[in-house]
């Protein structure tokens, strides 16, 4: 195993664990911004110990997402030199606008927020959970503009010998991002959703604050209800992109070896061990070109005639992505994503018929379901990054021209044992502390705020 | 003035502000438990740098970043030719990160003095890079003529780089006791205030043998003459000082002096530096990285200096507001139990 090997899998680590903990920022911060909205209108003590409940647990998460964070600004430079030279002009700037634009808005405001409780006007303070909220999603959008350059380059020239950036604006403005932004973000929301009903139910269901949880359990059920709808739709107008831009991920995605129009939808699809060819497949007709183009026919585009089509344009090459790691992943971010729309739709019903405690015994179960968006969230990253191989930049640069010349791979396994260590005690850390803080009093949180 | 050089000066600010402010939250976290005798001190002490460090370290990622925007190569050739340094100080950075909203949410003595030796560490190994990280960039590195780091983790601990380590991780204790003796009442004070007239002397005479050093590793003579300029003497009769203002009590001003000691170290250092970002020791004079072979094409520059102008000054005023806010000290009564 080499350098490129050691330096692939690091980055896949870092970058989803670091993922782990960003949606329920985003979405978690607008979700206390509310509470502590409501509070404000309202005066109500039980607003303040909802907003503070929720705030600590967001405070424990934020710091894992902000630490790991700074691993993948500076692992850029680190593991994929010869990638930040060639984009460098274009790459480095919506990272470095992310630092001054949004990070700086975040990091502050969170301290003000924290530590401000006593100190500040009370709409000054909560002005300043509300900048945290905006913070984290300029945070993610200047992330996702310079992630979008990679699935969609935008707004260039190839001159000396690298990538330059010709159009600020055509970056900004990157039809890839239009729809990967919202779609993060309310990925986000439905995470948050979801970790809010999960931990209110288990009060519920502990008799604990029974008046309390109860409206948390409305206000998270309404939550997960809009960002996981939200989510499937722009879900959909994603993927009819992809079609357009990226039609190898898409193939993957569908195991879909051969052009077809009309294109059916793979129910199931078993291929070969190394992914090239299809052994086994059950599919809907007609679907596929209807997902595509919201018509009944319609010709998507199939792994081998891309493959061609890629070596008459690229030179020769091997163009396929790992094919069952996309098929795979998209249908595991589907699939979490509808069962978590129909646990969404059902808890709205139990709370509109007013039948949330005669069913308990079912809903007990809630809890678990907290790790759904994770796992939609990491799938749906692993689908889009390894989708996107054997290309680092589509089109311009393979994934292999990037990683840095001076880093050895012995040097890439010990960085790579040491976040890997590090990262599995912290998750440790981070999950005895939520768990030890969802499960308390929120009156005794509510007494321990304004200091470490 | 250039682009480039307006870029190389913005990116040594950076590293001024980074240093002022995240220096005295690294001195008091290598600090930490040294003079926090029991719980309730350590947490004194977290509380008052509590609000502010998340924004400080802030500085450093938006120095990383603006090299990266700015000046492509410099970051590419750097961050991969340094490379374990780089891993040690990002595991610092997240132990000590995380440490700071983890230790005081268990009660166990175990829990929390794991972290608080997390948080200490965690500022120390980042201190004392910065430090050997600058001087390496000064004295030279191996560099070949595509722009690719030669040497290993080992070439990167020679003595004058850890000279210059150890005078940066010495100021920046010596920047954090005072800043810790400006914040803190009773017992944290007195001995905070203690420690740093025992640190003024160490950081008197490191910085005068890494000035010396510097003049013999690098070429700061050729580059700044006999007579270093204003800016390093500044520098030095600022340390000086500050013996004097600890001592009459003036510890608002000795605060100053080490703050103004961080910064002109590291203008004197970009000031030697330009224009080049990264000297190289193969051939200094035709391998190394400057502003003009590692930059960005001028239009990322020109709207990467639109930003910046908008932006940087929003930033000053809204996080000089909260040093403004929090300004009080932090005492036993502020804490909660």
């Amino acid at each position: 195993m080499d350098a490129l090997f050691w330096a692939r899998l690091q980055f896949a680590v870092t970058t989803v664990y670091h993922f782990f903990f960003v949606p329920l920022t985003l979405g978690l911060a607008v979700f206390v911004a509310l509470m502590q909205t409501r509070y404000y209108r309202s005066g109500k003590e039980e607003d303040k110990q909802l907003t503070q409940f929720w705030g600590k647990l967001f405070l424990i998460n934020f710091a894992m997402g902000v630490v790991t964070g700074i691993v993948q600004e500076f692992q850029f430079g680190m593991n994929w030199s010869e990638y930040s030279r060639f984009v460098g002009d274009i790459f480095g700037a919506p990272l470095a606008i992310e630092a001054l634009l949004a990070f700086f808005v975040e990091s502050t405001f969170l301290g003000v927020w924290f530590f401000g409780w006593d100190k500040l006007p009370k709409g000054i303070h909560l002005a300043s959970i509300w900048l945290v909220a905006i913070g984290s999603m300029l945070s993610a959008l200047w992330i996702l503009i310079a992630n979008s350059f990679m699935q969609q380059p935008v707004g260039f020239v190839l001159r000396n010998g690298r990538a330059e950036m010709t159009d600020f604006f055509a970056l900004l403005t990157n039809p890839n991002v239009l729809t990967q932004f919202p779609h993060v973000f309310f990925s986000g929301v439905a995470t948050a959703g979801f970790f809010v009903l999960g931990i209110s139910v288990w009060h519920l269901a502990h008799k604990s604050n029974v008046e309390i949880f109860k409206r948390s359990f409305q206000y998270a059920t309404l939550y997960a209800l809009i960002g996981i709808v939200l989510v499937a739709l722009i879900g959909h107008s994603q993927a009819q992109h992809m079609v357009q831009t990226q039609p190898m991920k898409m193939a993957a995605a569908e195991g879909l070896y051969e052009s077809e129009d009309p294109a059916p939808f793979s129910l199931l699809t078993i291929g070969s061990l190394d992914g090239r060819s299809e052994v086994f497949s059950i599919r809907l007709p007609n679907l596929l070109s209807l997902l595509s183009y919201n018509q009944l026919t319609g010709e998507v585009k199939g792994l081998n005639d891309l493959q061609a089509e890629y070596t008459k344009k690229y030179g020769a090459g091997d163009y396929l992505p790992p094919v069952p790691w996309i098929y795979w992943s998209f249908r595991i971010m589907v699939g979490a994503g509808m069962l978590m729309g129909v646990l969404a739709f059902a808890c709205l019903y139990l709370a509109m018929q007013n039948k949330i405690d005669a069913n308990m015994r079912y809903l007990q179960w809630l809890p678990y379901a907290i790790l759904l968006p994770y796992v939609a969230n990491s799938a749906g990253w692993i689908m889009t990054e390894l989708g996107r191989q054997p290309w680092l930049v589509f089109g311009l640069m393979r994934t292999e021209q990037g990683v840095s010349l001076a880093v050895s791979g012995g040097a890439v396994l010990i960085s790579l044992v040491l976040f890997t260590l590090v990262y599995g005690a912290l998750m440790g850390a981070d999950i005895f502390l939520l768990k030890k803080y969802a499960t308390t009093d929120p009156a005794k949180i509510a007494e321990a705020v304004g200091a470490y | 003035m250039d682009l480039n050089t307006l870029w190389f000066i913005l990116i040594a600010v950076l590293f001024a502000g980074f240093f002022f402010l995240e220096g005295f939250d690294y001195g008091v976290g290598i600090l930490l438990p040294w003079l926090g005798k029991d719980d309730d001190e350590r947490r004194i002490i977290i509380n008052t740098i509590g609000p502010f460090w998340d924004g400080n370290e802030v500085w450093l990622l938006t120095a990383g970043g603006a090299i990266f925007a700015a000046f492509p190569n410099w970051y590419a050739t750097m961050f991969s030719g340094f490379y374990l340094a780089l891993v040690l100080m990002l595991i610092a950075l997240i132990m000590r990160g995380v440490a700071f909203e983890f230790r005081s949410k268990d009660k166990r003595p175990g829990w929390r003095n794991f972290w608080d030796w997390s948080i200490c560490l965690g500022s120390l190994v980042p201190a004392l890079l910065w430090g050997v990280a600058f001087g390496n960039v000064l004295r030279g590195v191996p560099i070949d003529a595509k722009m690719q780091y030669t040497g290993d983790f080992f070439g990167l601990l020679n003595p004058y780089a850890l000279l210059t380590g150890v005078y940066g991780l010495v100021l920046i204790v010596l920047h954090g006791a005072i800043y810790l003796t400006l914040k803190t009442e009773g017992t944290v004070m007195e001995h905070a205030h203690a420690l740093a007239l025992k640190l003024w002397l160490p950081a008197v005479v490191l910085l005068f043998a890494a000035l010396g050093a510097s003049y013999m590793a690098t070429d700061m003579y050729t580059k700044l003459g006999v007579n270093p300029g204003v800016i390093p003497i500044l520098g030095g009769a600022a340390l000086l000082s500050v013996s004097w203002f600890l001592r009459n009590q003036r510890a608002g001003w000795a605060f100053v002096m080490t703050a103004l000691t961080l910064i002109t170290t590291v203008f004197t250092i970009f000031l030697t530096l330009f224009p080049r970002v990264l000297v190289s020791s193969t051939d200094p004079a035709k391998l190394s990285l400057t502003i003009y072979n590692a930059s960005s094409s001028p239009y990322t520059l020109t709207v990467m200096t639109i930003v910046a102008l908008i932006f940087v000054p929003i930033v000053l005023i809204y996080q000089g507001w909260t040093y403004y806010v929090f300004r009080q000290r932090v005492g036993k009564n502020s804490l909660v139990h």
